[in-house]
């Protein structure tokens, strides 16, 4: 209440909480300075050279190095994604185009792009700037996608009634982009760009080794580091390199999602006052420490002010609610619709071209790669529907158990598939069937935690009055699970499939065919396909089994997911 | 039409939608001017088009036809002189309420110096001082609107648009909302020229306002317009205050004309579609309940909004349907039992049925929609084609609004049947029950 802040505001409030929190911040700033100095200056000559080495010292830098190659690509997805997502949500034309797009580009197994994005950079830049830029393209292409819908989706679900206030209020467009379009999206933006990382540590692991023909290529970095533990079958360098990755990821949950979450909470919609907003104690303790406190009064309140007063002071005042589309603009858009038209023409006719050499036995191989690889993503998702449902809804109707699992499970989450995935070989390899079964493993790590999340938060949203309904009927335990459980989970539960089915797809290029220790395992399927194709330099067939790919995960969003999704909303969501 | 001394005008204004081949009118063909000094409200059954002509006078939307002058001028785009003040207030909900007013003129380019102290005096004079430093979500509904108030004034409008600004507040906010803005107004405190206020509350409409703009809707367009000649502040209970509001009710709830012209004809036939009332059979007999308890089993149509505790607009549906159904009549703003409706009220939950199916039977709509049930094989009809079939006569959502109508009266009455989850509608004697069991749509559902 405001009064009570007055009240506050008076005497100087808990002091101790302050004395700490600038102890955390001043602490905090200088292991940043030294951490960053350090790997500056004294970069042992191992972690360059294009061996890489096993030894504990090296981690520290190679744990930078993935991380600094995960914020670029971050960059990137950012930077794709505002403009991208403004001009699907404000420009009719340009939507019908953009959306579809962004639809077929998320189906896009992402794997089967590095080749082409690494040949095509290698042959005009230096190899070692090539490769790193190919490995910062695929981690985008695995975060930008889900970042550019929720972006559109705010920008388009923004309420009538915000917009026409900014309208009758003649807002220019940098006040409409601080006051509402950004705040509206903010809580949206940053659960995405938390996906989006975890997506993007999944394919760092892959992205970091690679080899196309007979070319390899190798930057150093964490996934690396794995994989040449794993090849090398050393268990103190994979346990160490698994602890790195583990370290890096609660770190950057610590100090910035969850105080991102928190501080973005401001920005629900909601009217009324809402209970169990997120907390962080990174974000207490800056919002705490005078010396934040203090370089935002002396810097940036000023910086900012002074940035808004100089935008606004060069944009017109609107005149209109839509936007208002200038001639400029509208010139931009056609001659971006007629280059993007020359380019599809152009690259179909070479698919066309290459596609065609495709022998019929090839064709056959795909089909039945499809089947396969179909095959492993339904059990692997059986497998995940199987134990998240009885978990999750244990953990979602109870508050006592969620108290202590979710931290764990959420660590347990956060460690890409892919990483532990040369262990899961070494261990079932041997095994009668083994490359198979780690297939469909590896599938269903990457995967279930998409489900089990789902399911939680199907399980908390079941009403109260509900539950107890069923209990004063005294329903015997199937019958409850059959007309409450069940049916309220069913909507969540197929957010879930359709996300982690359409990962599980991906997944398949890295899961059906590895090579390590100069051993190939594979067994057939699409993804096996493809990664073959790759390995072995057979464009033609790589793009056929790409293609077939694409559409077949297309064909399946759009013929049975959407229909069963459909039926979930209208039926089974409870309001 | 215009003068000189008008601030605003409007010119036989036009809003046109066009769905499938007919063009369907949401204004047709107003003019209005707007003078100096005036509190001028638009009322009207909702769908009349009042909302979309605030947004016209506005400049948030363009007129498919028709002029908009200011002060002689055409408006072209957004009115840079008229603000709005919102039914649902449209503050921002992540802005403190200082930063929500100050965003107005920021926008309007004011330095942070001269910014910071205009909100705060704003905000003295509507009397949120204190409130400042709050969040939207902590406020009561009164006191959002106050700060969308105290942001409309933030940037000296002559014109002050209000869109329903009472409606979504609670009765007791409401009114002193409504005292607080009238002293603003009637003492000169604000720069403000003229107002205009939208409402479907007549009451509010008497209460506040010079001029009452009478709306009507199917198609959009000024039915009459009434001089309000009460003194400030007006007092509810006074003769003259209820008779005014008795007039305007009159106004919309017409007079009861012979039954061929009430019924109207059906889809497909010359003449005049009747629209059914969004209304479901329950709330009916509610209100001929409250009828029969009156003496001489009739009423002032203004009173009952009150006893019966909802708006005018449900009420005017309310007694539209029962006009529609024979169950009443209406004359000058009072309605009366027929001997049908009589019967009606008193009868048993089983007979109500009877009475009703039979008349409902009737109406032109049901029975259209009756027959071509009846005209199918398997006694089914898909919602769709209903939909479309009805498409020729009303815009979509009118069209989409008539079928769920026909559907709660049909179920009520046990005349037809509708299968939800399969979305057609059916004969229940026809033996087309959902095949599915627990998990039907042959139960008589009342919403």
């Amino acid at each position: 209440m405001p009064q009570t802040r007055h009240v506050f505001r008076v005497a100087s409030p808990m002091r101790r909480t302050a004395m700490w929190a600038d102890a955390v911040v001043v602490v905090g700033l200088a292991v940043l300075l030294y951490a960053g100095v350090r790997l500056a200056l004294g970069a042992p000559p191992a972690i360059r050279g294009p061996e890489i080495s096993l030894a504990p010292t090296a981690l520290p830098w190679y744990a930078g190095l993935s991380l600094l190659r995960m914020l670029a690509a971050f960059m990137l997805s950012l930077l794709f994604t505002l403009p991208y997502g403004y001009l699907a949500a404000r420009n009719r034309r340009a939507e019908h185009v953009l959306l579809p797009l962004l639809d077929v580009l998320q189906s896009v197994p992402i794997l089967s792009f590095l080749p082409v994005v690494l040949l095509s950079l290698t042959a005009i830049l230096p190899e070692r700037l090539a490769v790193e830029l190919a490995a910062i393209v695929l981690i985008f292409t695995s975060q930008a996608w889900n970042l550019t819908f929720a972006w559109y989706q705010a920008l388009t679900t923004i309420p009538l009634e915000l917009r026409e206030a900014s309208a009758a209020f003649r807002f220019q467009p940098w006040l409409r982009l601080t006051t509402i379009e950004l705040p509206f999206a903010a809580l949206s933006l940053v659960w995405n760009s938390v996906m989006s990382w975890a997506g993007g540590w999944f394919f760092l692991m892959a992205a970091e080794i690679f080899s196309v023909g007979r070319r390899n290529f190798r930057l150093p970095g964490l996934g690396a580091y794995l994989q040449a533990a794993a090849s090398q079958g050393d268990a103190g360098a994979i346990l160490r390199g698994v602890g790195a990755l583990v370290l890096v990821i609660v770190l950057l949950d610590q100090l910035v999602w969850r105080p991102l979450l928190a501080w973005a909470d401001r920005f629900k919609l909601e009217m009324v006052e809402g209970e169990g907003t997120p907390t962080s104690w990174f974000l207490t303790a800056l919002r705490d420490a005078r010396v934040v406190a203090w370089a935002g009064r002396a810097v940036g309140g000023p910086a900012l002010g002074l940035l808004d007063a100089w935008l606004l002071a060069r944009m017109p005042s609107p005149t209109h609610l839509g936007e208002n589309t200038g001639y400029a603009a509208r010139w931009g858009i056609h001659a971006l619709s007629v280059s993007g038209a020359l380019v599809l023409a152009y690259g179909g006719l070479r698919a066309a071209a290459l596609l065609i050499a495709v022998p019929l036995a090839a064709w056959a191989d795909i089909a039945t790669g499809l089947l396969l690889t179909l095959g492993r993503v339904v059990v692997a998702l059986a497998l995940a529907v199987a134990w998240t449902v009885p978990l999750g809804v244990a953990i979602g109707s109870s508050p006592r158990l969620a108290a202590w699992v979710q931290p764990l499970v959420q660590i347990a989450a956060s460690v890409p598939a892919t990483a532990l995935f040369p262990i899961l070989l070494l261990g079932v390899a041997r095994l009668p069937g083994g490359v198979n079964l780690a297939a469909v493993l590896l599938m269903l790590m990457g995967t279930q935690w998409y489900l089990l999340f789902n399911v939680i938060a199907g399980a908390a949203a079941i009403p109260q009055d509900l539950k107890l309904t069923t209990a004063l009927l005294r329903l015997s335990r199937w019958d409850r699970w059959r007309t409450l459980i069940l049916p309220a989970l069913f909507p969540f539960l197929v957010t879930g499939a359709i996300t982690a089915g359409g990962g599980a797809w991906n997944a398949s290029i890295i899961a059906e065919h590895a090579e390590f220790g100069g051993q190939v395992l594979s067994t057939p399927g699409i993804g096996s396909l493809i990664a073959e194709a790759t390995a072995a330099g057979d464009y033609p067939l790589l793009l056929a089994a790409t293609l077939a790919m694409i559409v077949a995960v297309v064909l399946l969003n759009r013929l049975v997911w959407r229909r069963i999704y459909r039926y979930a909303e209208d039926r089974c969501r409870l309001e | 039409m215009a003068t000189n001394g008008d601030l605003l005008a409007l010119e036989h204004v036009n809003q046109v939608y066009t769905s499938g081949e007919r063009p369907f009118f949401a204004i047709q063909d107003v003019s209005l001017a707007l003078r100096e000094g005036e509190f001028v409200t638009l009322v009207g059954p909702s769908g009349c088009g009042k909302s979309t002509l605030l947004r016209i006078i506005t400049g948030l939307q363009r007129p498919s036809e028709g002029r908009v002058l200011y002060r002689g001028q055409p408006l072209r785009g957004i009115n840079p002189h008229a603000t709005i003040v919102f039914q649902t207030f449209a503050l921002f909900p992540w802005l403190t309420v200082l930063q929500n007013v100050d965003v107005a003129l920021k926008a309007r380019g004011l330095p942070p110096t001269l910014r910071t102290a205009r909100a705060l005096d704003l905000l003295d004079r509507v009397g949120l001082d204190g409130f400042e430093g709050a969040y939207p979500r902590e406020l009561s509904g009164g006191m959002r609107q106050k700060v969308g108030f105290a942001r409309a004034m933030a940037v000296d409008p002559e014109l002050l648009c209000l869109d329903e600004p009472f409606s979504a507040l609670d009765v007791l906010s409401a009114e002193a909302l409504r005292g607080e803005l009238l002293e603003l107004w009637t003492t000169g405190k604000i720069p403000t020229r003229a107002i205009l206020m939208v409402t479907h509350n007549i009451e509010e409409a008497v209460f506040m306002a010079d001029r009452i703009v009478v709306m009507q809707k199917d198609p959009g367009l000024v039915v009459t317009e009434r001089q309000v000649h009460l003194h400030h502040p007006r007092q509810r209970k006074a003769p003259e205050f209820l008779e005014m509001v008795d007039r305007v009710y009159a106004t919309l709830a017409g007079q009861t004309e012979p039954e061929h012209i009430e019924l109207g004809s059906a889809p497909g036939e010359p003449g005049r579609t009747r629209p059914l009332p969004h209304t479901t059979i329950t709330d009916l007999a509610g209100l001929l309940e409250q009828v029969a308890n009156k003496p001489g089993d009739r009423a002032d149509i203004y009173r009952l909004a009150e006893e019966l505790g909802i708006d005018s607009d449900h009420l005017l549906r309310l007694t539209e349907a029962a006009e529609l159904l024979g169950f009443a009549t209406i004359t000058g703003g009072d309605i009366a039992l027929t001997p049908l409706g009589e019967t009606f009220a008193e009868a048993s939950i089983l007979a109500r049925k009877e009475i009703c199916a039979t008349r409902i039977r009737r109406v032109p709509l049901v029975r259209w929609l009756l027959s071509m049930l009846q005209a199918t094989h398997e006694k089914r009809l898909e919602r769709g084609v209903a939909q479309t079939a009805l498409e020729l006569d009303f815009p979509p959502e009118v069209a989409a609004r008539q079928l769920e109508t026909i559907v709660d009266w049909g179920r009520y009455t046990e005349l037809l049947a509708y299968d939800d989850t399969r979305d057609y509608f059916y004969l229940e004697a026809a033996g087309a029950a959902p095949t599915i069991p627990g998990n039907s749509g042959t139960a008589v559902h009342e919403k």
